[in-house]
């Protein structure tokens, strides 16, 4: 693959200044090379993110500039320069005194990133430990003060507490600080905002920010585009192993030249209008199209469709969960409408209530108060036996496909299984014609989830849900577990089979900017309530509820143009 | 938030009641519902043709004559004052008997218990040392470890160590020495299921992100260790203490008989061919307190060394 | 670099893995699982034919040859009576193993039938078999044994039942534990999301997938009857001398620990040998289950 380079955005400038400066890395695992001569410069004050797919060989190059590339590895550079000192044969020894010193990392979620048996003021510490070899005390006052510059609340009493004891965002800065405490001139971060809800995504980012305004070079590593374009100066692409693409952000995300660049960016669905597929063929290759709809918003049949008669609907829905003596309502007081041929996303930050609110329509569990109907007649009171015959009517998706299957089945059975629920014949036939749907070779129906990517892990699943002919299809975190373009490809595909099948969707997501691409309506959650509903667009033009209108401000979006660091400090 | 732990624990505390009770309960209706007739047993088993006045004597004398219920209320009544009856085959006072027999079982458990630990954190940190020989070797030896009963261990140490190399006493003579066998072969076994346990979470605490974190702050291999991965393979086994103090007790019964050590386990097993009902009970009900008090104990422990403990059962 | 390093940072999410790992489906066997089916086949001969690996008539005495060290006549020597040790291991196979196999199978019974309710029969029952259970965990290892054989008297039959009785709670709660895993999992929801029915999901799913883990379950259990059931044979409270069994045979053997060790060391070996296999074939057919989950 070709590196695409604007002239003078390369790292062929000066490099007196550079906290880091590595050329020609490279990470080979027995014999296979997943990094094959990357460049790279960091810069004091300067933010550089490294975009891609996963096996593009990021999270390799993030930790090989740690020392820490894996069991096996192989690391080669032609030169490798950390804070002015060559690394480039550093031995373990020697990376021991570097890390947390001279370079710092800051992985994802610090439930697991930090130690959730020690208290964070040890973790925090360790570092004045085993680089200044300070004493508890000293230690403990330095990490006091450090606490106090991060605003933690009551830094005395944070101190000792343990990560599974603090809010997200609380846990999120110490681990931040835990990387930051010995000022390390470089900061890397590995995807460290993955798997948090935007709120907390937001303050990452800011103390990010804030870090690399003292004077710290920050790597940060990831793979949503959006992150990215909020807070980087300068963007490398990778792709294979190696740099595609290169440039300051507003330029690559702007007008990018390389096509695993463009694919990065059209799988980003925040900006795309509901309607129009992600990864349209015509726009991969038509770079200047940007996100202009190929097929144009949903018309005026579907428009009408909102005066039909809810297929599935729910009233006053209550669900408490008891556990010795606390009571905690995981939904409440929650009324919604799924209509055919409609999607209605719900979207809302872990713990809201979204994935209970899911299981009480599928009538996985009984409603402590309030009722489902399904097409005006009794479901959630109805008894198991009588619903039976209905459920197939009622399809669901899941984050984890593999967990829906029967570990002992392969493709074919699964889909089998599931046609005869439907009364269906279940030949060979039939399967292929399930797999085609859902745009799978027909030679997956011989294999075992096992041997499938997580992509087609979840177009089988979808495939299953669909071979009952169900009405309504219930996705819960359907892509969050997928890689971006693989998630706009599922996104594409379910929003073709709802426009074929007429189905009524309800789409569950954390993730706002796929749920504003697929939804026509969209109802916000939070702590088991609904804070607002309404036609989609209209949410995001004039949100009603504090929250939404902060779920709006923090959730990253694309912005292309030169006003990347401005989204960033505006906060 | 302190008025539901106290709550928490109350529970707890009341589960542990409960679980006496119904230990002492079935143990008493066991015994009744089983053919044979106490009184006979008491006058040394089916054998002894005692005359129908000595067996209406003793009837009277043990309050077997009572109806079931009345009986089974008396031993409730007993069993808080802290009488445990009386031994059919020893004429004594069972709370007696178990009373001089307790302390020396209890300190042998302990012994073996806190030999076992060491060994096990021994084993657990070799087993997950680097090197995949040193890996093999250990986990061998962990398995070894667990598979060996108690009573072909105590022969093969008394065999190698008294009989054969003479350095230690074959049989518990009360002196320190004496000690030692006993222990390590209560010890071993278990160390071997602790180690097996302790390394299961010890790999996987060194595979969890954490790691990652305390390398990238220059933590050395043995820090990660020592200052992460044993707290969280530590916790598991601990969390077992109330199972590995039943479970030496039990083995007590043998080592106790192999090596001649008095004891509750050599007492237990006397009255186990003595068909001494009472002297049975009492040791078992005994053995289910210690037990129970163990598992509370470590219940509570567990909730202060991890938050997510506590969390899970508030 | 220290290994330690190169695991933790083993994980990056691109970094390639090893072809077939996380595959169990292919995975050639361990050479330790191997030792260990061949060590159990061995066993088996042994209860099926063990005049086949006999070399001398198990009960025959020769006092004339009694205490004799292990010889190229004698492998594991001869014990009080000039009896072969090696033939009366093999010999002792069976009983020894039939106890461990009964054992376990009560054992089992008991705790599918208390784990399967508490798992699969509601809440409250759930709750009664959970407080039963802590029950009698409080009587733990061999005292529940013991407590059995003080009711009906000692034997082999007795111990059977007591082993079988004392290793129930342990299994049951495994075994709930397991069901409910099972029905808690994802594949059962989708199941009942497509509209099936309880004995449909009880017959294709749950009962199918649980299998594994319990027959793993069962092997591993075998080998602690063994020894559970050998000890109450040493202690006198199972087989009695002379029969040819390894608990029983070891008891006798103690005596003369003294002056004849191999009286003791060979059926013990036999002992630890049986529940190392064991454990290393439940463990290998837990691992490979797990890989698929």
């Amino acid at each position: 693959m070709s590196e695409v380079e604007p002239s003078g955005a390369g790292p062929s400038g000066s490099t007196d200044a550079a906290a880091l400066s590595v050329r020609g890395l490279r990470v080979a695992f027995g014999g296979t090379e997943v990094v094959r001569g990357i460049d790279l410069d960091l810069a004091p004050g300067r933010i550089v993110a490294v975009v891609g797919e996963s096996g593009s060989g990021k999270s390799v190059t993030a930790r090989a500039l740690l020392g820490l590339a894996g069991r096996g590895a192989l690391v080669e550079a032609e030169r490798f320069e950390l804070d002015g000192e060559d690394v480039s044969d550093a031995g373990e020894r020697r990376w021991r005194r570097l890390r947390g010193a001279k370079v710092g990392l800051v992985l994802q979620d610090a439930l697991a990133s930090l130690d959730p048996l020690r208290p964070i003021g040890r973790e925090i510490g360790d570092a004045l430990r085993l680089h200044l070899g300070l004493r508890p005390a000293a230690a403990r006052r330095r990490v006091l003060e450090l606490l106090e510059r991060l605003e933690l609340p009551h830094p005395t009493l944070t101190i000792d507490r343990r990560s599974g004891e603090l809010s997200g965002g609380m846990r999120q800065r110490a681990l931040i600080a835990a990387a930051v405490v010995l000022d390390p001139p470089v900061l890397v971060a590995d995807e460290p905002t993955t798997a948090l809800d935007v709120g907390v995504q937001a303050t990452v980012l800011q103390l990010l920010r804030e870090a690399a305004d003292r004077g710290t070079a920050v790597l940060l590593i990831s793979h949503d585009l959006a992150v990215v374009s909020g807070i980087a100066d300068e963007v490398l692409v990778l792709a294979d192993g190696a740099v595609v693409e290169r440039g300051p952000t507003a330029t690559v995300l702007g007008a990018p030249r390389h096509p695993a660049t463009r694919a990065l960016l059209a799988a980003v669905p925040t900006e795309v209008p509901r309607g129009a597929p992600l990864l349209a063929e015509a726009r991969l290759g038509d770079p200047s199209a940007g996100h202009a709809p190929t097929t144009g918003p949903r018309g005026g049949a579907t428009a009408s469709a909102v005066d039909s008669a809810p297929i599935l609907e729910a009233s006053g829905l209550r669900r408490v969960y008891r556990s010795r003596g606390a009571e905690l309502a995981a939904v409440d007081d929650v009324s919604l409408a799924l209509h055919p041929g409609r999607t209605l996303g719900l979207v809302g930050e872990s713990g809201s209530g979204k994935t209970t609110l899911a299981r009480l329509l599928l009538a996985l569990e009984r409603p402590d108060a309030g009722v489902v109907r399904l097409d005006g007649g009794p479901w959630s009171e109805s008894t198991e036996a009588a619903r039976r015959p209905a459920r197939r009517r009622i399809g669901a998706i899941w984050q984890d496909p593999y967990g829906s299957f029967d570990p002992r089945w392969g493709v074919a059975r699964l889909l089998r299984d599931a046609l005869t629920v439907g009364g269906q014949t279940s030949d060979r036939l039939a399967v292929q014609k399930l797999l085609e749907l859902v745009r799978l070779p027909s030679a997956i129906a011989a294999s075992h989830p096992l041997e499938l990517s997580g992509g087609q892990r979840q177009r089988v699943a979808i495939a299953r849900a669909l071979a009952a002919r169900p009405e309504i299809l219930i996705a819960d975190e359907p892509v969050s577990a997928l890689d971006v373009t693989v998630q706009a490809a599922i996104l594409d595909l379910l929003d073709e089979l709802q426009r074929e099948q007429g189905l009524a969707l309800l789409f569950i997501s954390h993730d706002l900017g796929v749920v504003r691409h697929m939804s026509d309506e969209l109802a916000v959650m939070r702590h088991g309530r609904v804070l607002e509903q309404g036609p989609a667009e209209q949410v995001f033009a004039s949100p009603q509820h504090a929250y939404t209108t902060a779920l709006i401000r923090d959730s990253p979006r694309l912005a292309v143009g030169g006003d990347a660091r401005a989204t960033a400090s505006t906060r | 938030m302190r008025a539901r732990r106290i709550r928490a624990i109350a529970l707890r505390l009341g589960g542990a009641l409960f679980v006496l009770w119904a230990v002492a309960t079935l143990t008493f209706f066991a015994i009744h519902l089983v053919p044979g007739d106490p009184a006979q047993a008491i006058l040394g088993g089916p054998g002894s043709q005692a005359p129908q006045e000595t067996l209406d004597r003793v009837r009277a004398e043990y309050g077997l004559d009572q109806p079931l219920v009345v009986q089974y209320a008396a031993m409730l009544g007993r069993l808080l004052t802290g009488d445990l009856g009386t031994s059919y085959s020893l004429k004594a006072p069972v709370a007696e008997l178990i009373g001089g027999q307790l302390l020396g079982t209890l300190s042998l458990a302990l012994a073996a218990l806190v030999l076992a630990w060491v060994l096990a954190i021994g084993l657990a940190l070799w087993s997950s040392a680097p090197g995949r020989l040193a890996r093999a070797v250990a986990g061998a030896v962990e398995l070894t470890a667990a598979a060996l009963p108690h009573f072909w261990l105590a022969t093969v140490l008394i065999a190698v160590f008294a009989t054969g190399l003479g350095w230690l006493p074959p049989v518990a003579n009360g002196s320190p020495s004496g000690l030692v066998l006993p222990v390590v072969t209560l010890a071993v076994p278990l160390a071997g299921f602790l180690a097996q346990l302790m390394r299961e979470h010890l790999l996987d605490a060194l595979e969890r992100p954490f790691t990652v974190s305390a390398l990238a702050r220059g933590e050395t291999a043995t820090g990660i260790r020592l200052r992460h991965a044993l707290r969280h393979a530590a916790l598991p086994a601990v969390q077992l203490s109330g199972w590995a103090i039943g479970y030496l007790i039990s083995g007590a019964v043998v080592v106790e008989t192999i090596f001649a050590r008095p004891g509750l386990g050599r007492t237990l097993l006397r009255a186990t061919e003595l068909r001494d009902v009472p002297l049975v009970t009492g040791v078992v009900l005994v053995v289910a307190l210690v037990y129970v008090l163990m598992t509370v104990l470590t219940d509570l422990v567990s909730a202060v060394a991890d938050p997510r403990v506590r969390t899970a059962a508030a | 670099m220290s290994d330690l390093e190169l695991r933790a940072g083993a994980s990056p999410a691109d970094a390639p893995r090893p072809p077939g790992r996380g595959r169990g489906r292919h995975r050639m066997p361990r050479p330790s699982a191997l030792f260990a089916a061949l060590f159990v086949g061995f066993l088996l001969v042994a209860v099926v034919w063990p005049g086949l690996l006999e070399t001398a008539p198990p009960d025959a005495i020769a006092p004339a040859e009694a205490f004799q060290p292990p010889s190229a006549g004698h492998w594991f020597g001869t014990d009080e009576s000039g009896r072969d040790v090696y033939s009366r291991v093999i010999a002792g196979t069976a009983p020894s193993l039939l106890i461990g196999v009964l054992a376990t199978a009560i054992g089992l019974a008991l705790g599918l039938l208390l784990g399967g309710v508490a798992a699969l029969g509601g809440r409250v029952l759930d709750f009664l078999i959970g407080r039963v259970n802590e029950v009698l965990f409080a009587f733990p290892g061999i005292l529940l044994a013991l407590l059995v054989i003080v009711l009906w008297g000692p034997g082999p039959v007795t111990a059977t039942i007591a082993v079988g009785l004392s290793t129930a709670p342990g299994y049951a709660r495994i075994i709930r534990g397991q069901l409910l895993a099972i029905r808690g999992s994802g594949y059962v929801e989708a199941a009942r999301v497509l509209g099936h029915g309880r004995a449909r999901i009880l017959g294709a799913h749950i009962l199918p997938n649980a299998l594994v883990p319990i027959a793993a379950l069962a092997t591993l259990g075998v080998g602690q009857a063994v020894v559970w059931a050998s000890s109450l044979s040493f202690l006198g409270l199972g087989a009695q001398p002379p029969a040819a069994e390894w608990g029983a045979m070891l008891s006798a053997g103690r005596t003369y620990l003294g002056t004849a060790w191999w009286l003791t060391v060979f059926p013990g070996l036999m002992i630890v040998a049986t529940t190392l296999a064991t454990t290393v074939l439940g463990r290998t057919l837990t691992a490979r289950d797990g890989a698929r989950r």
